[in-house]
């Protein structure tokens, strides 16, 4: 086990970036001329750092899955990105910002890392607006704000509920300039197989085109990897459906440590599962907590009556009712953060308390707030003694105009009226704070590969605040891989082009032809998918929100057991020499079936909980995560050795040298 | 429900494709549009058949990558909604059901129900952006104050998701809608009027050599749209055009 090197530029934590920046490396416009750098995803982390490296001069070749850069999934981001303006004179600082994400962390990130995000946050904004983003803003003119959870300040920027899809679109617009510009090549519908070393260094990629099946080589000087998270691992996520760990752990294969696997977002509001068929999971945005409060029956023979039909919850009365957050939370009640209120729906779902007739789903209620709101509404129009319906038609019109498109979406998925009957929610699989670990360069342990955005893990610890996602992927996109990365490059000026007909490119693309030829021609038994529901059953019982030693020891049994049957008893049909779905789904599955052991091997190491890591063995009386700094304060970066299960752990020390560790309480 | 389905089959972009008609039982309301068609491909694989290949990502109604012509509309019967947030509740057993893809001459089928897209990326490249340098410093986003309703337009018309229907509704496929919402985004800010000529005079020129038809306002393309663009924007481009090319 060795110590790994951060990278962390010494000096004060407010001077650490400037004094970097002061000292790098440069390359010179004309030899950035003779560069190559490929990107692999064009979300907001890859788009936004393919536009600038091809803006400085390099030559980028951008690779994603989609047909199109603009539809990766960053798109589907609803809430807003964070930065710290302080338009609204509330107080906010750089420093405020670093503190809540470290804090929101719960103090299992980067302290260098996540001040130089505040410190770029802020000309994020900047970059956007001048890009045409259409933010929302007030009559004045100005840019408006929105609260968002976690914090005391309004720094969040938004566009209604489709910030990530403005944002990226602006990412795509600056990488179409350099489309046009010649600077840009887009490999669409194209998705990367392997990376290939030259020398120790990463030089370059194995990809096939989804289309023909031709297997290509590409080579570079370097390659960024900005290929999104594992959520998928569990099957059902609120990630999309393509959404995949491929580039990621093709690195990892190839020498890149991949860190904290075990720290995965569960979001407590996305509409429940229905059934065997279900594919996806959809979000219900936070901002319903607000006005929404949640709620099982306190009785089990109502949670019963209710799952067979013969009750509403309409019929329960006020104390019929447990409203468990605002019981055990009392000072945040249905405002806790998204890895509390997620682990107390469980608790009650486990103890028999769900509502829908799966068992798992609890109810967030409008009624009070619409009664509440009503009230106010006949107050302030000096409407006296309203009758019932009078205050409900007010109060209705008043959630409506806050959330109307997301209980219009309830409805059209659900196909019950939010406004007449409590919603069903249930926590769901969201966003991964683990990924490949990198060091303050953004450079993985292969030297020359870089990991940006939800790829790589090093800003958000063990969970992440709200509209913090959007920041990240943007910052080290335009503002921090286009430095780091020069310094790397400039001792590549005289390298020349690197040849693609060489011995590592050959074995590279054999080894990525003959895992293509062995899953065509495994026994032929059961489809990709039954295999995929199956890891995510495993996944979502035993990785899931809480986790014990026995269960998760049972994992990796289980997945080592599926991933072997996996590769006998696939089968995919058709030929690999066309566009083939169920040949893409194949070989993505394959590397969850590898990544989700490592996964339970992480959080069974991790004998402490953090954030989105609970272990059931280390929790206080009441309940709630008990940390464990003294010997666990640090990232853990495994190294691949052959087999999951024996990966090596390789050992970050967090050093928190400007804020305090405390224990995170919303009694 | 037990639902008959005639879905276009497409070997490649060269081959001949043909109608096949499927039937398919145990269809829950619940299920959206697209889950329906994986249980069709699960059973497809399970009998060693070839599975239909139709475009997907999101299935939440935001990145635009399902398409689909379902019984002669693109995204279905619903408004305002994707293919993939279509429920099966739409439709009763013993219903047939007649699933082709987008149709345009600028679309090309690639495979089954998947056509290229591409068309779409050209047009913006050849000029849907502002050229300003993303690395470096830029002026304070406040400094430019912008009327909320002139933002609020920028954002409507922003929201388009590319997806093509209004290709696929219109007689004329043309890609009039998804062009000028792209040109109105952008005209409707003081940060595009810079470039705002040389814009609508790009973007239409690649639109035309793309092989989209031309508009003749019956308006389908905006009932289609799944995002409710609004035809306002390609009267909003036909002035901007205008306007560039007598200058």
């Amino acid at each position: 086990m060795s110590i790994l090197d951060s990278k962390i530029p010494k000096g004060p934590l407010e001077d650490k970036w400037s004094n970097y920046k002061n000292n790098i490396n440069l390359v010179n416009p004309a030899n950035k001329r003779n560069i190559d750098i490929i990107v692999i995803g064009t979300g907001l982390a890859g788009g936004s750092a393919a536009a600038t490296l091809a803006e400085l001069g390099y030559n980028v070749k951008t690779f994603c899955y989609q047909d199109s850069p603009r539809r990766a999934h960053s798109i589907a981001a609803q809430g807003g990105i964070n930065a710290a303006k302080n338009y609204q004179g509330d107080g906010d600082s750089n420093f405020r910002l670093f503190y809540d994400t470290v804090k929101g962390g719960d103090y299992r990130s980067r302290e260098g890392n996540v001040y130089r995000l505040a410190e770029v946050s802020g000309n994020i904004i900047d970059q956007c607006v001048a890009q045409g983003v259409p933010f929302a803003r007030e009559y004045g003119g100005m840019l408006d704000n929105r609260s968002f959870g976690g914090v005391l300040v309004s720094r969040t920027f938004y566009a209604k509920g489709q910030t990530g899809q403005q944002l990226l679109l602006g990412a795509y617009s600056a990488m179409n300039r350099q489309i046009n510009r010649g600077k840009i090549q887009a490999f669409n519908r194209h998705e990367m197989m392997d990376v290939v070393l030259v020398g120790g260094k990463a030089r370059g990629i194995i990809a096939r085109d989804m289309v023909t099946g031709a297997i290509e080589r590409h080579s570079a000087h370097a390659v960024v990897l900005a290929s999104g998270g594992y959520g998928n691992v569990f099957f059902l996520s609120t990630n999309a459906m393509g959404s995949n760990v491929m580039a990621a752990w093709r690195a990892h294969r190839r020498g890149a440590y991949f860190a904290n696997p075990c720290y995965t977002q569960i979001h407590p509001t996305c509409i429940p599962v229905s059934g065997d068929h279900q594919s996806k999971l959809t979000l219900m945005s936070e901002s319903l907590r607000n006005d929404g409060r949640i709620w099982v029956p306190k009785k089990l023979e109502d949670a019963e009556a209710i799952r067979t039909g013969k009750k509403k919850p309409t019929d329960l009365s006020e104390d019929e009712r447990d409203y468990y957050l605002e019981r055990r939370y009392p000072a945040f009640g249905n405002l806790v953060p998204r890895d509390v209120a997620s682990r107390a729906a469980k608790e009650r779902c486990d103890a028999g308390f769900g509502v829908n007739k799966t068992g798992e789903a609890v109810y967030l209620d409008f009624a009070s707030a619409i009664e509440r709101y009503g009230k106010e509404k006949a107050f302030t129009s000096g409407h006296k003694n309203p009758s019932k319906e009078e205050i409900y038609k007010l109060g209705k019109d008043v959630v409506e105009s806050k959330y109307g498109n997301l209980f219009q979406m309830y409805e059209k998925i659900v196909d019950q009226n939010p406004y007449k009957t409590p919603m069903m929610i249930y926590p769901a699989v969201h966003y991964t704070m683990g990924g490949l670990w990198v060091d303050y360069n953004l450079q993985t342990t292969i030297p020359g590969c870089y990991a940006t955005g939800e790829a790589n893990f090093s800003d958000h610890g063990a969970n992440r605040l709200g509209a913090s996602a959007l920041m990240q992927g943007l910052a080290d996109g335009y503002f921090v891989l286009p430095y780091t990365i020069g310094d790397y490059l400039a001792q590549d000026i005289r390298t020349g082009k690197i040849p693609t007909d060489t011995s590592e490119f050959d074995s590279a693309e054999k080894e990525v032809t003959d895992k293509i030829n062995k899953l065509m021609n495994a026994g032929g038994q059961h489809s990709v998918d039954s295999y995929h529901k199956k890891l995510g059953k495993i996944m979502w019982n035993k990785c899931g929100m809480s986790r014990n030693a026995v269960e998760l020891k049972e994992a990796i049994h289980e997945i080592a057991e599926l991933r072997e049957d996996f590769w006998k008893n696939v089968k995919v049909p058709g030929t690999a020499d066309t566009k083939n779905a169920e040949l893409e789904k194949a070989g993505r599955v394959a590397d969850f079936l590898e990544l989700g052991e490592l996964f339970a091997k992480d959080a069974l190491h991790r004998e402490e909980s953090c954030g989105g890591h609970f272990r059931e063995e280390y929790q206080t009386p009441d309940g709630e995560a008990l940390r464990d700094d003294e010997n666990f304060k640090y990232a853990a970066a495994w190294e691949y050795t052959g087999k999951p299960s024996e990966a090596i752990l390789h050992k970050e020390e967090l050093i928190f040298e400007n804020i305090e560790l405390k224990t995170r309480s919303y009694k | 429900m037990k639902l008959t389905l005639k879905i276009w089959r497409q070997e490649n972009a060269t081959a001949k494709g043909k109608m096949v008609d499927y039937t398919i039982d145990g269809i829950d309301g619940d299920m959206s549009f697209l889950e329906m068609l994986d249980v069709l491909n699960e059973e497809l694989v399970n009998k060693g058949e070839q599975p239909v290949e139709f475009d997907h990502d999101c299935r939440e109604g935001i990145c635009g990558s399902c398409s689909l012509q379902i019984n002669g509309e693109p995204h279905g019967p619903d408004k305002l909604i994707t293919t993939c947030q279509l429920h099966m509740r739409t439709f009763k057993d013993g219903d047939t059901i007649v699933i082709e893809p987008f149709r345009a001459k600028a679309f090309p089928v690639i495979k089954d129900l998947i056509v290229d897209r591409t068309a779409f990326d050209r047009i913006q490249q050849a000029y849907g952006y502002i050229s300003v340098n993303t690395s470096g410093n830029t002026i304070d986003a406040n400094t430019i104050p912008i009327k909320k309703e002139n933002a609020d337009d920028s954002f409507n018309a922003a929201t388009c998701i590319g997806c093509g229907a209004c290709v696929a509704a219109c007689k004329n496929a043309s890609a009039m809608l998804f062009t000028s919402a792209k040109v109105s985004q952008f005209a409707l800010l003081p940060q595009g009027e810079v470039e705002a000529d040389r814009r609508v005079l790009a973007m239409v020129e690649q639109m035309d050599k793309e092989g989209f038809g031309n508009c003749s306002n019956t308006g389908a393309c905006e009932i289609e749209c799944p995002k409710g663009i609004s035809l306002e924007n390609i009267a909003r481009m036909n002035r901007e055009y205008l306007k560039a090319s007598v200058k």
